[in-house]
């Protein structure tokens, strides 16, 4: 089991965020969760990371996450001071074996296409390259669930294609336990095994797209249900 | 329509050129229009001379001044006085750079740190501290310790000031990036705050240069025996507005040096930032 969580309560000041929910997560499963801005998707992704700093107040309830967690933000967050090859092997601490942590940074940055890049200082990266080398960071840490939060949000259109391409071949190869925090509807519907939509703080609906690749006129069917049940109106989106 | 995709061609290479290469900006040619005013200043100012407009005690007209440097050099009058100064500098500098960054850290890293240190230099701070130089002297007599306890303490606030308030605008988002990584708190202060801190401490340590010369000048032209100071106010006994330029003119030069100093470093410890105006100097 990549995660489990149960039960899970989380107040904000009285408000009432997440409410009562349930989410389990398989081994190597790819979920996706939707939601409309403020749906709490995003409180939910940082009690998993353990980035929930105030956890006695205003939370109750079990989340188990395996030992490894690994997180890749909106924003790819790398210390702009340290090179990029440093920015992935940096916190390394699990046991490499032969390798050293500047050696598995390397294979993890030719993995995202990145391999030319090492020795570059971040704030020279372009927007794909940076969430590239964030991915590689999240990946050299072998994470049993890898928590993506819009990490495709601030890319344009095309890099975000090719992102898309790259989360699902990392993933298949790697095979962690994926909670992809989205409000694309069609990106979730085209990465995820699982396309949860979170409504009133809870999983208010579950969509499973079908095996890969997956058929255009099923997802467009798919697409109208769950915008539905996001509360857009089908035609005007 | 062809020549101007031409011309951007070749600037997008210049770009991609500047980018590959280490960011340092290319030394500029100087502007000699720029010298134009200055020249015809010091021009004026040796014919208001020349013609007595100017009173030789009120002040030496330029060519005076360039010779009275060469003497002054000479009898090792001015040598000494600089080794002596510079020495008095580089003492209260390390003493107030090492308590300042000290107490900036103690004060920006940990929360009660910052309770007990920040109330008292924070009410310190307010103190112009060259109004101390009449206390110190009762304290300390006219030696060597109140003019390096002057230049420390004018150094101190800087540094302090600016070392704590770049330890806590460190970037959180990059602190939470640290703590899923797996940073321990050692390698979260190495890695993370304390880079994050470097460009307001370095900003401090420039402000904080100006002020240890501006400290040291007003030491040493209150009460000293020996130094900088000791030559000017030595050089007013005799009405030698001459000498006066001088040691004002290395004063000068000597703050200009270690500003210059600080901005090389800058550019070396800062190399990651990138290249460019919004880069350039902030």
């Amino acid at each position: 089991m990549s995660a489990r969580v149960h039960d899970l309560v989380r107040e904000f000041g009285g408000r009432r965020v997440l409410d009562r929910l349930d989410l389990t997560i398989g081994d190597g499963e790819f979920v996706a969760l939707l939601g409309r801005s403020g749906s709490g998707k995003s409180t939910l992704l940082r009690l998993l990371a353990g980035l929930d700093g105030s956890a006695d107040a205003g939370v109750s309830g079990t989340v188990e996450v395996p030992g490894s967690v690994a997180v890749a933000f909106q924003e790819p967050r790398l210390l702009p001071w340290r090179s990029v090859r440093e920015n992935v092997s940096l916190g390394l601490h699990r046991d490499l074996g032969a390798d050293t942590p500047a050696g598995v940074a390397d294979t993890a940055l030719a993995e995202v296409g990145l391999g030319a890049r090492a020795d570059a200082w971040p704030l020279t990266l372009s927007g794909g390259e940076a969430q590239r080398a964030s991915l590689a960071r999240a990946l050299v840490r072998e994470p049993g669930l890898l928590l993506l939060d819009e990490p495709f949000g601030a890319l344009d259109a095309l890099t975000r294609i090719t992102m898309h391409r790259l989360v699902l071949d990392l993933w298949q190869r790697h095979r962690p336990g994926v909670l992809l925090v989205t409000h694309d509807v069609d990106e979730a519907l085209l990465l995820a095994d699982r396309v949860l939509v979170l409504t009133d703080g809870r999983i208010g609906a579950e969509h499973r797209p079908g095996p890969r690749p997956r058929d255009p006129d099923t997802l467009s069917a798919l697409r109208r249900t769950v915008l539905d049940e996001l509360g857009v109106a089908a035609d005007a989106a | 329509m062809s020549s101007t995709t031409l011309a951007r061609t070749a600037g997008d290479r210049d770009v991609a050129a500047t980018r590959a290469t280490t960011p340092r900006p290319t030394r500029r040619r100087p502007d000699l229009r720029r010298w134009i005013s200055p020249v015809t200043i010091v021009l004026l100012w040796q014919l208001a001379s020349s013609t007595g407009v100017l009173a030789e005690d009120e002040l030496a007209s330029p060519v005076r001044v360039v010779t009275a440097a060469i003497d002054v050099t000479v009898s090792g009058e001015l040598p000494e006085g600089l080794l002596v100064s510079l020495g008095r500098v580089a003492l209260g500098l390390v003493l107030g750079l090492t308590v300042g960054v000290t107490l900036g850290l103690v004060s920006g890293l940990s929360r009660w740190g910052g309770h007990l240190v920040d109330p008292p230099v924070q009410m310190l701070r307010t103190l112009p501290h060259l109004g101390l130089v009449p206390l110190f002297i009762l304290w300390f007599g006219v030696g060597e310790l109140p003019k390096v306890l002057l230049v420390a303490l004018g150094v101190l606030f800087p540094m302090y000031l600016n070392v704590h308030a770049g330890v806590r605008g460190v970037d959180p988002k990059l602190l939470e990036a640290a703590s899923v990584s797996g940073f321990t708190p050692a390698e979260r202060l190495r890695h993370v705050v304390l880079p994050g801190a470097m460009p307001s401490t370095l900003t401090g340590l420039r402000l904080a240069l100006g002020i240890a010369w501006l400290s040291i000048i007003v030491a040493e032209t209150t009460a000293a025996d020996a130094g900088l100071g000791y030559m000017i106010m030595n050089a007013r006994e005799f009405l030698r507005t001459d000498v006066i330029v001088v040691g004002l003119a290395v004063y000068a030069l000597l703050g200009l040096t270690t500003d210059a100093l600080v901005r090389r470093l800058e550019r070396t410890v800062l190399a990651w930032r990138p290249a460019g105006p919004a880069g350039a100097d902030r």
